[in-house]
């Protein structure tokens, strides 16, 4: 009798731990589902918004389109120099912020003590990378192009991007420094190498990847930002392509382009935009789709990049 | 210039003068160590987790001169030369530079096998290809790896097993012909054929320089040390023949934990 109790009294314990789980398990299921549909959601948003431009814009999807300057009439006009004008802008950000972020980056996680001087610069380039960029513009405005006098030209939105750029640069380059392990850190110490020898021959070699990362990253929020380059003066309307870069007689590079005017593609799209006629607007939207396809393009070569690096180096 | 000897007629190679460590926080974790590590012997550190025998083996290479705030009182004397190698004014990278160490657990960089060993040289200015290949190829020799790894030198050195990986880090150390080794529980994360292995390799390099090996593992200390050191909070409790120390140990702490009954 007594052992026949026992025998039901564990069944009903068995009978309460698998309704305990599976009352535990709607939690997972409450949670996933939350989840799915913030996802979903935001996905949708972004899928209907470029469908959107993309039906508006699609007439203007021409090679004319890409090859053409801006224009009065609305059916010949192109972004020829707003598409020039960004690539030339980032490259200027892209010389000008990848070095400087990854010295800052390796400096700060190597080189600097760790005392309330670092805390204060750590607090700093955290907040530099939440500052709204139309205050970037500002300070470009004051500094590059009044105080340095370097005019409304290429070099100044360069600079301008690279200010905004530098700290996620900065970041992701210390938190891919962070991610190597202490033990391989020493393993190049014992060995008898400077720390200048273990940054270069090491650290740099085994962090690029998150530091690529942040690169892309960085350029793909750039290519996008127009508040501080209507700040600084980009123009609106340009009909002519700054000085090529590359020349055909020596020496081959012409800096010349530094000093132009320009003009990027987000500036395009609201140029065009606050115009009355319809017609504009259907560049706008082409233009816009135009940005999003190479932000996305830039984000997913992006991630493709530290998946192929993350799969080489296992620590 | 004269040379210490043991009763055994051995050379010291390097000694521990009332060495004292404090880490950043404070905390002393070595006291008053004294110890000699003879040149061609292996000398065993035993002892419970947290009595300071890592911490006594990485004052060797000045590792802890890595992080700031720790703090070094005392000598550690290396012979001939009678250099105390934690003086500030000698550089932590000279020391390095003469006494080499393999880790815990295995840490090849993530480079091809050729460059890790040949990492050591590279550092010391060496780019001669001929030099470089001479070099490896006799570390790797030394480490008994060559025959494994000879037709795939530039292959990933991740792809190594644990026991081949931790042979490949005894090469890279070995590379820079040191006088010293040290070996921090050096087989710990291996399984037991490639511990094996790891220890004949050791009675092996014996032969050519000095090692100091820290072990978690008391049998592996009998099998291939000919001194033991036993170490208990800080404190060097006991220090001779291994023989002696596991037969006849002349303190009662260190049979205790020589025993089991203790640790």
């Amino acid at each position: 009798m007594a052992l026949n109790k026992k025998k039901l009294s564990a069944l009903n314990d068995l009978q309460t731990i698998r309704e305990m789980i599976k009352r535990h398990k709607k939690n997972d299921l409450a949670f996933a589902a939350l989840g799915m549909f913030v996802i979903a959601s935001l996905t949708i948003t972004l899928i209907v918004l470029f469908l959107d431009l993309v039906l508006d814009g699609y007439p203007k999807f021409t090679l004319d389109f890409f090859g053409n300057f801006p224009s009065r009439r609305a059916a010949r006009a192109g972004i020829l120099s707003a598409w020039v004008g960004s690539s030339l802008v980032l490259i200027v950000t892209f010389f000008v912020a990848v070095p400087l972020g990854i010295a800052a980056g390796v400096y700060l996680e190597e080189y600097s003590k760790k005392n309330w001087f670092a805390d204060i610069i750590e607090i700093n380039v955290s907040n530099l990378a939440g500052v709204p960029s139309i205050i970037y513009g500002l300070l470009a405005l004051g500094l590059f192009v009044y105080s340095f006098g370097l005019g409304q030209s290429i070099l100044t939105a360069g600079l301008t991007l690279a200010l905004l750029m530098l700290p996620i640069v900065i970041v992701s380059t210390r938190e891919a420094i962070r991610a190597i392990p202490v033990h391989i850190r020493e393993a190049a110490y014992a060995v008898g190498a400077t720390k200048w020898q273990v940054v270069i021959n090491h650290i740099v070699q085994y962090s690029y990847g998150g530091i690529l990362t942040g690169v892309i990253i960085g350029m793909a929020r750039a290519i996008g930002e127009t508040a501080p380059l209507i700040t600084i003066g980009a123009l609106t309307f340009i009909a002519f392509l700054p000085p090529s870069p590359v020349t055909i007689e020596p020496p081959f590079l012409n800096l010349e382009w530094l000093n132009a005017g320009f003009t990027v593609l987000p500036i395009q799209m609201f140029n065009w935009i606050s115009r009355p006629q319809h017609a504009f607007h259907i560049n706008a939207a082409a233009t816009g789709a135009v940005i999003i396809i190479l932000t996305a393009l830039m984000n997913g070569a992006a991630i493709k990049l530290r998946y192929n690096i993350r799969k080489k180096i296992k620590w | 210039m004269v040379t210490e000897k043991n009763k055994h007629n051995e050379i010291v190679k390097a000694e521990s003068k009332d060495l004292n460590f404090f880490y950043a926080d404070g905390t002393q974790a070595l006291k008053k160590i004294n110890l000699p590590v003879y040149e061609n012997k292996i000398t065993a550190l035993i002892g419970p987790s947290g009595c300071g025998k890592s911490t006594f083996l990485r004052s060797f290479n000045r590792m802890h001169d890595l992080y700031p705030g720790n703090k070094y009182e005392g000598e550690i004397i290396l012979y001939p030369d009678n250099t105390n190698i934690l003086d500030k004014k000698v550089d932590p990278i000279e020391v390095r530079m003469r006494i080499s160490m393999v880790f815990q657990k295995p840490n090849p960089f993530p480079k091809s096998i050729f460059e890790n060993v040949a990492y050591g040289l590279r550092v010391r200015g060496e780019s001669n290809k001929r030099m470089l290949d001479d070099k490896v190829e006799d570390a790797l020799k030394g480490a008994s790896l060559w025959n494994e790894v000879k037709d795939r030198l530039h292959d990933l050195a991740f792809n190594l097993s644990g026991g081949q990986q931790q042979r490949l880090c005894i090469a890279r150390a070995l590379a820079t012909e040191p006088e010293i080794m040290l070996f921090d529980e050096p087989t710990s994360a291996l399984d037991p054929i490639a511990t094996v292995n790891i220890e004949e390799l050791m009675s092996e390099l014996k032969k050519k320089l000095s090692i100091l090996i820290v072990t978690h593992n008391m049998q592996q200390a009998a099998r291939i040390s000919d001194y033991t050191a036993y170490m208990y909070l800080g404190e060097l409790v006991e220090h001779d023949d291994t023989n002696k120390i596991f037969t006849n140990p002349s303190k009662k702490e260190t049979e205790d934990y020589i025993t089991g009954k203790f640790g």
